[in-house]
């Protein structure tokens, strides 16, 4: 089996199902000749040409208006927004389009597109190339939201979500772009979509996390086991619709819950987390859900470690809540 | 990557006319329309105003709770609705049930999106005049200005990669011409040369703002040099001149020779929607000059010029007008509301287990005391 990393996955998730499928179509910022900022998309454009593979105008609000007129012919566009920081100009096609077009229409249009993006901090990106948007999108009715943590599930998820009836909005974590290197299957194949993995079980604290956080919630709960905590570790990997099952099973048997991620505190995913663990498993809670994440402040630049829900801060928040 | 910048530039500040005041046509942009289809047209204007008279007045009585009509709009609409091929697309914004009606959607199915009923295409979930009509080519009405527009652009690209002979139209407003998407949905109409007609209705308002406070340009259609897009201005209240001024964009379109903005000049005549008072910042004398270039009556006096059309046939067309509206409105007033189900569907293409969960407790638990 090849090893790949997230952006050679990804890439061939792409290549794989263009070659399926022809009313696939790539179309975003500096995606085709350049093959992406990342290079998600590299060599694509090559084996597909200029009208699959499009370099559009700088311009997100065009890039998801006509994905969305594309979408409504019968195009399967899969749309890329350079940093999900400038998906914002996008955000009423968003919101108001894409989110809404089958329920506001009967079900007569579907606005059927996989919108990527990469996600997240960790790489001296500023505040302008290191957000995590994922709780909008969330909140809006009508948009799946997907987050893969390494190469094998990005590769899967993609797929599973270009063959996905609704819009799905994928957020890539940037940060572990390269260095979530692993076995990859050559042929296509599909992650299901709103399904958990459990990364590693135990019986005292259950960590939820996605994205390049999972690998700071890796490194904690190993740790923590050294000093005697036992973590049963979720990766999400779909954020909504969420894999509520796996979620309440683990809690159930822990009785203890940390969720970590990179966005801000307040209004963020974790307080859907909390809000639904409360409702589905608080007679076999032991110790108040905790939440280690981001600040309620912009992402600062120099001071992104301090910022970020590292294993430092991770550590402390499991055997504290281990403790209770 | 074909541009247009080997076009050459044209700059609108002439309108299309065709229609003169003594009921002769101007043979430079005559379309050569046949009698039976002007009177065709002239009934669709007709059964258009009627239909929004009729609906002003039910949402006075309190029996639909909006509306937004075309009153003196009706060439416009109409005109370059029926422009438009079979196989073509239009992409409405909100003020054009009439190029709905035209292209096919049942009468009855409209009045069921005015009452929000369980036959509404949009199962009642949209406020009224937020039609879909999909069997008449014809798009999903939002309320968000312009977002259309980059829609419209969208499709008629997709159309143009897939190689079909599909031209899409596109409605807006002259105030759309200040958001975010016009700017995004010329751009790419311009940049990709896609099979678009961009089709702005300058209707002189957007609710109290005047057209002349959108821009500081002369026209709007000029703002098509600036994105390589063809730019036309045509007399909106000129039949004619609106089939004329469509046809020539649909062929340039079907062509291959790229997108067209058409600028037709018209005049809101009745409020921005049933729920706006014009009064609070237009004077009545402005209409005066509108009400003079009637654009019903002008095609009216073209007919009867022509020995087409008497005015005793008005009656008999209001009579007909009359019985179905009445017939569509009791049926739509009948219809039952839209099951508790509905509310969940189409969110996704199935359910997720937190739609289920809501949807369950929803039915098992207790009803409002009144649905308005």
């Amino acid at each position: 089996m090849p090893r790949m990393n997230m952006v050679q996955a990804i890439n061939d998730a792409l290549r794989l199902e263009m070659r399926r499928d022809s009313k696939v179509i790539v179309l975003g910022e500096d995606v085709g000749k350049l093959g992406g900022v990342f290079r998600v998309t590299q060599g694509l454009q090559q084996e597909f040409g200029e009208d699959r593979v499009i370099d559009t105008p700088l311009s997100e609000g065009g890039i998801i208006g006509t994905a969305v007129g594309m979408a409504m012919y019968g195009m399967v566009p899969v749309p890329e927004i350079q940093f999900s920081d400038f998906i914002f100009p996008a955000f009423d096609q968003i919101v108001s389009e894409v989110a809404k077009l089958r329920y506001r229409s009967g079900g007569e249009f579907t606005s059927k597109m996989v919108i990527r993006t990469p996600v997240g901090g960790g790489i001296r990106g500023g505040h302008y190339h290191s957000q995590s948007p994922e709780a909008l999108f969330i909140h809006t009715a009508g948009l799946k939201v997907v987050c893969p943590s390494n190469a094998r599930d990005a590769k899967g998820l993609l797929i599973a979500s270009i063959r996905d009836p609704d819009p799905v909005l994928f957020f890539e974590p940037k940060r572990v772009y390269r260095a979530a290197k692993g076995e990859v299957p050559s042929e296509a194949y599909e992650v299901p979509l709103s399904s958990a993995a459990v990364v590693r079980t135990g019986t005292d604290v259950t960590v939820i996390a996605w994205g390049a956080m999972l690998y700071e919630a890796i490194e904690a709960s190993s740790q923590a086991e050294a000093q005697g905590v036992s973590v049963e570790l979720i990766d999400l990997r779909t954020l909504w619709p969420v894999d509520i099952d796996t979620i309440v099973t683990s809690v159930k048997k822990t009785g203890r819950v940390v969720i970590v991620h990179e966005a801000p505190k307040t209004c963020g995913f974790g307080a859907e987390l909390v809000a639904l663990i409360n409702e589905k498993a608080f007679w076999h809670l032991e110790a108040p859900p905790v939440r280690v994440t981001g600040f309620d402040t912009p992402f600062p630049y120099t001071l992104e470690n301090e910022y970020l829900p590292l294993a430092h801060r991770i550590l402390p928040a499991v055997l504290e809540t281990a403790r209770c | 990557m074909a541009t247009n910048a080997d076009q050459p530039l044209s700059f609108p500040a002439d309108m299309i006319r065709v229609l003169r005041a003594d009921g002769t046509l101007d043979p430079e942009h005559d379309p050569h329309l046949a009698v039976d289809d002007v009177v065709a047209l002239y009934r669709a204007m007709m059964r258009t105003r009627f239909i929004d008279e009729r609906l002003v007045m039910l949402q006075r009585q309190g029996r639909i709770g909006f509306h937004i009509g075309s009153l003196g709009e009706e060439a416009t609409i109409l005109g370059s609705a029926w422009a438009m091929r079979a196989g073509d697309f239009i992409f409405p914004c909100y003020r054009e049930f009439g190029a709905a009606l035209l292209r096919g959607m049942p009468l009855q199915r409209y009045l069921d999106n005015m009452f929000g009923n369980a036959s509404d295409n949009a199962k009642g979930r949209q406020m009224p005049d937020h039609i879909t009509a999909r069997d008449a080519r014809f798009g999903s009405v939002s309320s968000p200005i312009g977002t259309q527009i980059t829609q419209a652009v969208g499709f008629a690209w997709a159309a143009k990669l897939r190689g079909d002979d599909v031209v899409t139209l596109v409605y807006f407003g002259e105030g759309s011409t200040s958001s975010n998407e016009f700017h995004n949905g010329m751009n790419f109409a311009g940049v990709y040369r896609v099979p678009a007609v961009l089709l702005c209705r300058n209707n002189g308002w957007a609710i109290s703002v005047p057209s002349d406070q959108q821009t500081a340009t002369a026209t709007f259609a000029q703002k098509g040099v600036a994105y390589g897009v063809h730019s036309v201005r045509c007399d909106g209240n000129d039949l004619f001149a609106v089939v004329s001024a469509t046809r020539a964009a649909v062929e340039r379109a079907a062509r291959g020779d790229g997108p067209t903005i058409v600028e037709a000049m018209t005049y809101r005549m009745s409020g921005h929607s049933t729920s706006d008072d014009p009064n609070a910042y237009r004077v009545d004398d402005a209409l005066a000059p509108w009400r003079e270039r009637d654009p019903i009556q002008r095609v009216r006096s073209y007919l009867i010029k022509a020995g087409a059309w008497d005015e005793g046939r008005d009656g008999e067309l209001e009579g007909e007008f009359d019985r179905e509206m009445k017939q569509a409105i009791a049926e739509a007033e009948k219809t039952p509301v839209p099951s508790i189900d509905s509310m969940f569907a189409d969110v996704f293409e199935s359910e997720p287990w937190h739609l289920r969960e809501q949807h369950q407790a929803v039915v098992q638990g207790p009803r409002p005391q009144r649905q308005h």
